[in-house]
């Protein structure tokens, strides 16, 4: 039933909402014990000019990332394949904005 | 607020030679950084790249954090709410900056506990300039017109550092720390409009800080042994030297609106190199300070310690509360 207990405060990444109608944005980290306090220290810290209109906290160790090193295998392939863009496609000009 | 000299060798003796890339990691890391490149937390970077910038955003964040006992001793003592409020939100804010960089610091492995512990242990530097007095109320207007007008300058080419992490903490930084200067100068121009006695306060404090700031930018561009590799890294974009001439031609002009006069006898205008010339810093005393022998260095790590460790007991009660409303979530499952 015990969790091992921890030495130190844990990180979390803040993500902020500058305005309602915008996406969360990731802005910074923090260390906090647990998700209410980091909240509140998020607002103290990432929010003290009216940065935000909400904040998430998550904490660092749930985040799953990418490997860098696979960035050529993940992301080139989208490169050649230019006819996923609009610019891709003549359209006459008396049609007109589409 | 701010470090001069970002990176000063922690301990004495160590040089640095500007080390070619040799292996293809090396070459493409390189690469990347010459084509303006970001470098970010998971991409590969040689051991000293890594190293240097633990070192020098560390002792950016102590000068953070450090920063704000000068000031803090002023909160109770200023002279209306609305000083006492501005100073507030200023020394909250260099917190705030600490905790931005310690941040930018532990994204390359450190842990913000170790870093925190060597400067408590007195093993790792901090700005030299939090390492004089606040003597009277014009110090603290002066701290923000002088001080983090240095800072600013020093700062802003920080923003286009070559890692991630820590530039995007500069942009931060730098857009909270344009506040600090202009309360500061709005603080002595309110003074300077005031009594004689005022006046003279404002010129001591300008006095006895102007020296400092200069010296804030670091060695001279000769005497500066790591700074070759720090360019070459994209972590320096402008020399010491160039940065200080821009502070000095910035400056007099503002002093000049102010009223006051900057305590140097050479300081003059050179039609010739378009710039100020002015007067030899008084280096020894710098290095003497960064060596811990200015008039405070045992006063703020003594109060920094002492806050520390008085917070204790906060830390551990917010550990056993989260740990107790664990073990409350896990038996309700249950």
């Amino acid at each position: 039933m015990n969790k091992p207990a921890l030495k130190d405060w844990p990180l979390w990444e803040v993500f902020i909402r500058s305005k309602q109608g915008l996406d969360h944005k990731h802005c910074g980290s923090l260390h906090a014990a647990d998700p209410a306090q980091a909240l509140h220290m998020a607002r103290d810290v990432y929010t003290r000019r009216q940065e935000g209109v909400s904040i998430w906290v998550v904490p660092s160790a749930a985040i799953t990332a990418s490997n860098p090193d696979d960035k050529g295998e993940l992301f080139d392939p989208a490169a050649d394949k230019i006819y996923r863009h609009p610019t891709f496609y003549e359209i006459p000009e008396e049609v007109g904005h589409m | 607020m701010y470090t001069q000299a970002l990176s000063i060798p922690d301990g004495s003796g160590q040089k640095f030679a500007v080390a070619q890339p040799a292996t293809e990691q090396e070459k493409a890391f390189q690469a990347r950084i010459d084509d303006d490149g970001r470098i970010e937390p998971q991409d590969w970077m040689p051991d000293a790249y890594r190293k240097t910038l633990v070192r020098q955003i560390s002792q950016h964040a102590h000068s953070e954090v450090v920063g704000m006992l000068p000031e803090g001793n002023w909160i109770s003592r200023a002279p209306s709410l609305k000083r006492k409020a501005i100073l507030i939100a200023k020394v909250q804010d260099e917190g705030g900056h600490g905790l931005y960089l310690y941040s930018a610091a532990e994204t390359l492995g450190a842990s913000r506990g170790d870093l925190v512990d060597a400067l408590h242990a007195g093993k790792a530097k901090y700005s030299s300039i939090f390492n004089y007095p606040t003597l009277n109320w014009a110090d603290v207007g002066v701290i923000g017109w002088l001080v983090d007008g240095a800072a600013i300058m020093n700062q802003i080419p920080l923003c286009r550092c070559s890692y991630g992490p820590y530039a995007r903490a500069m942009i931060r930084v730098c857009k909270e720390e344009s506040f600090h200067q202009r309360q500061g100068y709005e603080a002595l121009l309110v003074m300077m409009r005031g009594t004689e006695k005022q006046r003279e306060m404002v010129q001591n404090a300008v006095d006895r800080w102007w020296w400092k700031c200069l010296a804030m930018f670091g060695p001279a561009d000769n005497d500066s042994p790591h700074s070759a590799q720090a360019t070459q890294w994209g972590i320096k974009r402008i020399s010491n030297d160039d940065l200080r001439q821009k502070f000095v031609d910035a400056t007099v002009p503002q002093a000049k609106v102010l009223g006051v006069t900057l305590p140097d006898p050479d300081l003059k205008w050179n039609e010739e190199r378009q710039h100020y010339d002015f007067g030899q810093i008084d280096w020894d005393e710098f290095w003497s300070t960064v060596e811990g022998n200015g008039p405070c260095n045992k006063e703020r790590l003594a109060t920094r310690v002492k806050a520390h460790n008085d917070g204790q007991w906060v830390r551990e009660a917010a550990l056993a509360h989260a740990r107790k409303q664990q073990e409350r979530a896990i038996k309700e499952a249950a």
